[in-house]
C-alpha cells in the first residue's frame, strides 16, 4: 500500500524525460504490443502525455539507428528487432522462418480478412472451392476466430481475423489492409 | 501487357506446376495445387494469352476438361468443386452457341453468358492478390523479432489455460488410455535386511509377536517368504526365542532379557 503509495507521489513529479523511460521499460517488458491506453492507465497520465512519450521515444530509436525499433503493431506498442538483422538473429537463436501457410489458407485468410464477418459459403463463392481444411488450420493458427452466427437460414458460423493475425501480419488494425479496391487496378492491367 | 501465369500461381508458394509436353496438345501437368477452379481457369486464361474480358470460351473449356481428366490424386471435395466449374464452363459454352432468342427482350439480349464468370474471376482475383500481399506481410513479420515472456503471475503458465484448453488435454489423456494396455508388474519393495531390521524392531518395542499376525500382514507370496527367511534369521542372530504355548497353537517370538543373560 505505502509502495503504491510513493508511485502516486512520484508521477506527480514525473518529468517529460522520466516518462519516456518509464514508457519505453513497460514496453520492453511486454511480451505483446502494450496499447497507448494501458500505458496511460498503469502510469496515471492522460493520454496525449502518452503519445508525446512515445513520439519523442520512436523518434530516438529512428536516430539511434540501433539493432531495435519501436513500432506500432495489433494497436499498441512493441520494441523489437530491426528486420534487415534477421539472418544474424536466426542464427543465433538457432530457427528457420516458420512454417509458410498453404496458396489455400491463405486465400481464405484474404477472404475472411477483406468480408468479415463472413461464413463458409460466402467464402466458396468467392473461392469458387471448399475451404473448410483451410479454416481448421486458420482456426487452430488463432489467425480466425467465430464471431456468432449470422441470421439467416441455417444460421451459419461467422468467422473474422483474430489479434493473433494482426501480430503475424504486423499490421497496427485492420485499416492498415491495403483497400479490396486497390488490388483491381492490378487485375485490370491483365 | 505480358500475361505472367506464373505471378499468382506459384510464384509464392514455390509450389511450381511442372508442366511437361509430351505433345502438341497434350500436356501432363504435375498439379502444383491450384487453389481452385478459378485459380486454374486464371492460369489456363493467361496461359493462352487470352483476355479476360473476352474469354475463348470453347477453347479455355477445353483445356480446362481435359485438365480435369488429368487430375486423378484429387480428394472428392476439391474435385467436386472443379467439377461443378466444368458445368458451368460448358453450360457457357453451350449458351454461346445457341442463336439469340428472337423473342427475347432487348437488354436481355445484352447479356454476354460469360459476364458472370468474368466478374468471379475478377472478383477472385483481388483476394489472390490480396493472398499475396499478406504471405508478403507475414514474410517480413518473420524477420521482425520481439522479445519473450517475463516471468509474472499473469503470464504463468499454470493458470493461462482455458477450460477449452483442458478439455483437450483431457480427451487426448482419456482417448490413450482407451487403446492402452494395462500391464502392473509388482514390484518387491522390501529387502530380506529390511524385514529383519522391521521385525527386530517390532519384536524390540512388543515384547512379544505373534508369528501369525506377522506373516498375514505379508502382501505376497514373496513378501511372506522373506519374512518367514528374516524369522529364522533372527532367531539364529539376536537374543529372540519362538514359543509355541500349546501344540498346534500360535508361535510367539519373543525376546529373551539380555540382563540374563
Amino acid at each position: 500500500m505505502s509502495e503504491h503509495a510513493t508511485e502516486m507521489a512520484e508521477q506527480t513529479v514525473r518529468t517529460p524525460t522520466e516518462l519516456v523511460a518509464v514508457v519505453e521499460a513497460i514496453i520492453f517488458v511486454s511480451d505483446e504490443p502494450v496499447t497507448v491506453k494501458l500505458l496511460a492507465e498503469v502510469l496515471e497520465e492522460d493520454k496525449q502525455a502518452i503519445d508525446a512519450a512515445i513520439e519523442q521515444l520512436s523518434a530516438e530509436y529512428e536516430t539511434r539507428e540501433g539493432g531495435l525499433q519501436l513500432r506500432e503493431v495489433a494497436g499498441g506498442w512493441q520494441i523489437a528487432t530491426r528486420t534487415e538483422l534477421h539472418e544474424d538473429i536466426r542464427n543465433y537463436l538457432k530457427t528457420r522462418p516458420s512454417a509458410k501457410l498453404s496458396l489455400a489458407s491463405l486465400e481464405t485468410l484474404a477472404v475472411i480478412a477483406y468480408k468479415q464477418p463472413v461464413t463458409v459459403p460466402e467464402i466458396l463463392e468467392i473461392r469458387g472451392v471448399q475451404s473448410a481444411s483451410a479454416i481448421k488450420t486458420l482456426l487452430e493458427k488463432r489467425l480466425i476466430v467465430t464471431k456468432g452466427h449470422k441470421e439467416t437460414v441455417g444460421r451459419p458460423m461467422l468467422y473474422g481475423t483474430s489479434k493473433e493475425f494482426l501480430l503475424q501480419f504486423g499490421l497496427k488494425d485492420l485499416t492498415e489492409l491495403p483497400s479490396i479496391e486497390d488490388f483491381e487496378d492490378l487485375t485490370k492491367g491483365l | 501487357m505480358q500475361p505472367q501465369p506464373e505471378k499468382y500461381s506459384f510464384d509464392f508458394q514455390k509450389e511450381t506446376a511442372e508442366i511437361v509436353a509430351e505433345s502438341h496438345d497434350e500436356l501432363r501437368i504435375k498439379i502444383g495445387e491450384f487453389a481452385g477452379p478459378l485459380d486454374l481457369l486464371l492460369y489456363l486464361i493467361r496461359q493462352e494469352q487470352a483476355d479476360i474480358f473476352d474469354i475463348p470460351i470453347a477453347r479455355i473449356t477445353d483445356e480446362y476438361l481435359n485438365y480435369i481428366r488429368m487430375m486423378k490424386s484429387l480428394d472428392i471435395a476439391v474435385a467436386a468443386d472443379f467439377l461443378v466449374m466444368a458445368a458451368q464452363l460448358i453450360e457457357i459454352k453451350s449458351k454461346m452457341l445457341l442463336p439469340r432468342d428472337p423473342l427475347a427482350e432487348e437488354d436481355e439480349e445484352i447479356l454476354d453468358p460469360r459476364q458472370e464468370l468474368v466478374d468471379r474471376l475478377l472478383e477472385y482475383e483481388k483476394f489472390k492478390s490480396a493472398a499475396q500481399m499478406l504471405y508478403e506481410k507475414s514474410t517480413v513479420e518473420q524477420a521482425v523479432f520481439a522479445r519473450g515472456k517475463i516471468e509474472s503471475d499473469e503470464a504463468n503458465a499454470e493458470i493461462s489455460a482455458s477450460v477449452f484448453d483442458l478439455l483437450t488435454v483431457f480427451q487426448k489423456v482419456v482417448a490413450r488410455h482407451k487403446d492402452e494396455v494395462k500391464l502392473e508388474i509388482q514390484r518387491e519393495e522390501i529387502s530380506l535386511a529390511e524385514m529383519i531390521r522391521n521385525l527386530k524392531k517390532r519384536i524390540f518395542e512388543e515384547a512379544e509377536l505373534s508369528l501369525l499376525a506377522f506373516f498375514e500382514e505379508m502382501h505376497s507370496h514373496r513378501e511372506l517368504v522373506t519374512a518367514f527367511i528374516a524369522v529364522l534369521e533372527i532367531v539364529r542372530t539376536e537374543n529372540v526365542k519362538l514359543v509355541q504355548k500349546k501344540t498346534f497353537g500360535d508361535i510367539l517370538l519373543k525376546r529373551v532379557e539380555t540382563a540374563k543373560t
